[in-house]
């Protein structure tokens, strides 16, 4: 269930926005976010709608969590 | 993309691997099923089971839509589409799911009945507004793909169209993942969460799981989302210490999309449900509210659904649920291919047995 | 004329005011304007390679292409990777009645272009203007001098080189997505190009097996290699070459674009110790720049891949049509 992919905000409009994922454009709804968007956020898109804004530090921080793990082993 | 290819770094993914290593009991047996399609695709697609140790099981519970559609259901929209001067909007997922006759919506297409592919419910709104027919939009799905259904729903009432309905057959977790931990004899120390069902349920959902003792992780779908999932799974199950885990703080938030579960309970209320293989959960799927019951495509068709229907022979519902994995049915690889699919684990091609199938486990 | 009318299949003066004015404007050579029933060619070889194919697309032109440019090459293209040089085609229509007759000069002028670059001849054709059909039909038939056989599975060797000569499923994703059924929006454009300007100034002794990997995408082609040959195949997914745009399109479909359709890739299996200079001469074609080594054959009987994070899954051969899976 629920294939998403992340799509960064390009153009705002009044219930949507255009987001590009990685080259290829859509139009989706921002209908189900209750946050604001602003144009270079990234969100989360399954059929059609953001489901959520996505978090780019929070993504670091579990990329970086790995490379701490490696210290770990070693 | 970088939010995506991180996650799929070699060097992450060996040093995941290390850690697993590391961390694993080799006499123990940890079984962890991930309840959504999407993972179970993920998985295979990467071969992530060739990577991991054998005594790692990764078991693919109910959570493709498909799947656990029921035969009744299935064939209803054959009547359906059949019987009346209709145009079907679908995803793509359930054109090849066969009827109890073999036949499926793709053959209805051929045979020149309008089906038409979708890629998001809003999508049906220029169709509706194209034609005097009226449009039947299949709404299928979970927590996730609930929400756009209802904003479909919603839309229609702002553009005052009427010549849409919904055939629904959404569904909810909650129930389901109790059915699961609550089974006798459970095959499974933990789960790997659905991550986009999160991001609008939040993490709440996985608490009675917690309490009845199962590990809880909450994941991505990218190699170094599962791989570090099952990394946090085998902590939990090692120290016996369980707790909803979340892995996947880049799209899921604690409490969720509150705005989402709310436009989807504006719309929907809470209804029981048949899940193929499984039989009745109560309160486990949804219905359109009283006050939208105008775009309730059962009522405006008088559709009856027979859900006594099954396919003889198939073993679908104990693939979803653990119990087997897809190679141990017998009509696995012979009577039911991805080409010529008997069952709907086979048909999607986000089923554990067609995952199975095409990328070999 | 505007529109094409059932004169123009007739057979009768309307038939023969089209040849004249409009397919010997685009494709007149001494073979067509003698206007026989039947051409008369004469092959210096003994052997020879011939192809057909039929060519519908919706739409009839897309980004990077059109149903013209497709007809040619797809034939050509079969002529050339079976080891033929393309010299003659023959070109059938069958136009939808009142069809515009701008578009089918559009269409033609871009198969002229693409006779001019591959340096084949239309020697013979037909004609026909039916109802019932929306779009235009074209087939053709391709003949060659063969230069050497490139279609024998007994060639292939354990160790051999497997080489994609371009990047993969771009026309798929192009066709798709001119299609506009489903919202998307992008610059990506179809490979549809002339293989035979790739694989020409490759040493043919040294080439085991060459096949373009149109509908199914290298998936079918590498499965039916395999199955011919009683060999298999390790691809590393690390060296398929792939836009990132494509990728993620297919991703965002569920689609995998290993069984994606293209017009301008061939698999090409090279003797292991010419894979390095067949390639660089690729690289120096044209239409090749971004072409890879992208795995070699085994023992085993089945196509494996190699994922970019180093499991191992099978690539299957596709099933039928591919459908946009959303959840």
């Amino acid at each position: 269930m629920c294939l998403g992919l992340p799509g960064k905000v390009i153009e705002i409009k009044e219930f949507s926005a255009i987001v590009d994922i990685a080259g290829t454009k859509r139009e989706v709804s921002t209908m189900m976010l209750a946050e604001n968007v602003e144009v270079g956020d990234y969100v989360m898109v399954h059929v059609g709608f953001a489901i959520a804004k996505m978090d780019p530090e929070e993504a670091e921080e579990t990329l970086k969590t790995i490379i701490e793990y490696a210290d770990e082993i070693d | 993309m970088k939010l995506i290819d991180s996650f799929r770094d070699k060097e992450k993914v060996d040093i995941l691997l290390k850690q697993i290593d590391k961390l694993n009991i080799k006499d123990k047996e940890y079984r962890f099923m991930e309840v959504c399609g999407t993972h179970t695709m993920s998985i295979s697609r990467f071969g992530l089971r060739t990577l991991l140790p054998e005594n790692i099981l990764l078991i693919s519970g109910p959570g493709c839509p498909v799947c656990v559609t029921s035969q009744g259901e299935i064939d209803a929209i054959f009547d359906l589409v059949k019987n009346n001067d209709v145009i079907i909007a679908t995803y793509g997922d359930l054109l090849k799911v066969p009827g109890s006759n073999g036949e499926n919506l793709y053959i209805l297409r051929s045979m020149g009945f309008d089906i038409r592919v979708v890629f998001s419910p809003l999508d049906v709104i220029e169709i509706a507004k194209n034609t005097d027919k009226e449009v039947v939009f299949l709404s299928i799905g979970f927590e996730t793909t609930t929400p756009p259904s209802a904003g479909l729903v919603k839309q229609l009432v702002k553009e005052n169209i009427k010549n849409v309905s919904l055939f629904v057959m959404n569904k909810t977790m909650p129930k389901v993942l109790d059915f699961i931990a609550n089974q006798e004899n459970v095959m499974v120390d933990g789960f790997l969460c659905p991550g986009h069902v999160s991001a609008i349920t939040g993490e709440r959902l996985y608490e009675p799981l917690v309490r009845s003792g199962f590990a809880c992780v909450i994941s991505g779908f990218e190699p170094v989302d599962v791989l570090m999932s099952v990394k946090l799974l085998m902590e939990q199950v090692n120290k016996g210490e369980f707790w909803v885990e979340n892995n996947y703080g880049r799209v899921v938030k604690r409490n969720g999309n509150e705005l989402a579960m709310k436009l989807m309970y504006e719309v929907f209320e809470d209804s029981d449900a048949y899940w193929r293989g499984i039989g009745v959960i109560e309160g486990s799927g949804l219905m359109l509210r009283a006050n939208y019951k105008d775009f309730d495509a059962m009522e405006k068709f008088n559709i009856e659904v027979d859900y006594s229907k099954s396919l003889p022979g198939c073993r679908c519902g104990d693939v979803l649920l653990g119990r087997i994995k897809p190679t141990d049915c017998s009509l696995f690889g012979n009577r039911c291919t991805p080409e010529d699919p008997y069952g709907p684990c086979m048909v999607s091609s986000e089923g554990s047995c067609a995952a199975y199938y095409k990328y070999g486990g | 004329m505007r529109f094409i009318n059932k004169s123009v299949g007739s057979g009768g003066k309307g038939t023969n005011d089209f040849i004249k004015n409009v397919i010997f404007e685009y494709f007149g050579n001494s073979f067509l304007e003698e206007l026989r029933d039947g051409a008369l060619i004469n092959l210096k070889k003994e052997s020879i390679i011939t192809s057909t194919d039929s060519f519908t697309v919706l739409p009839e032109f897309f980004p990077g292409g059109d149903i013209g440019k497709l007809s040619i090459y797809g034939t050509c293209n079969d002529v050339a990777v079976s080891g033929g040089i393309p010299e003659y085609l023959t070109l059938s229509l069958i136009i939808p009645d009142g069809y515009e007759m701008e578009k089918l000069l559009m269409i033609f002028d871009s198969m002229k272009r693409a006779i001019d670059e591959v340096g084949v001849k239309i020697i013979s054709g037909d004609t026909k203007v039916i109802d019932g059909i929306s779009s235009l039909i074209v087939n053709t038939t391709g003949f060659g001098e063969l230069k050497s056989d490139l279609n024998c599975y007994d060639r292939i060797k354990v160790g051999d080189k497997v080489i994609f000569s371009s990047d993969i499923a771009r026309h798929s994703v192009a066709v798709l997505i001119a299609r506009n059924e489903l919202g998307f929006s992008s610059d990506i454009e179809s490979d549809c190009c002339n293989l035979y300007e790739i694989i020409r100034k490759l040493d043919y002794s040294k080439i085991k097996f060459v096949r373009d990997a149109t509908r199914g995408g290298v998936a079918a082609v590498l499965n039916e290699i395999a199955d011919k040959s009683g060999k298999g195949f390790l691809i590393k997914e690390q060296n398929i070459p792939i836009l990132e745009s494509v990728n993620y399109f297919c991703e965002m479909l569920g689609f995998d674009p290993l069984q994606m359709a293209n017009e301008g890739v061939a698999v090409i299996v090279v003797d292991r110790d010419y894979a390095d200079e067949a390639l660089a001469i690729i690289k120096e074609s044209k239409n090749g720049k971004n072409a890879a080594i992208v795995g070699e054959v085994t023992d085993n009987t089945k196509v494996v891949l190699e994922t970019k994070v180093g499991g191992k899954r099978y690539i299957e051969i596709p099933a039928g049509e591919l459908l946009p899976r959303i959840c």
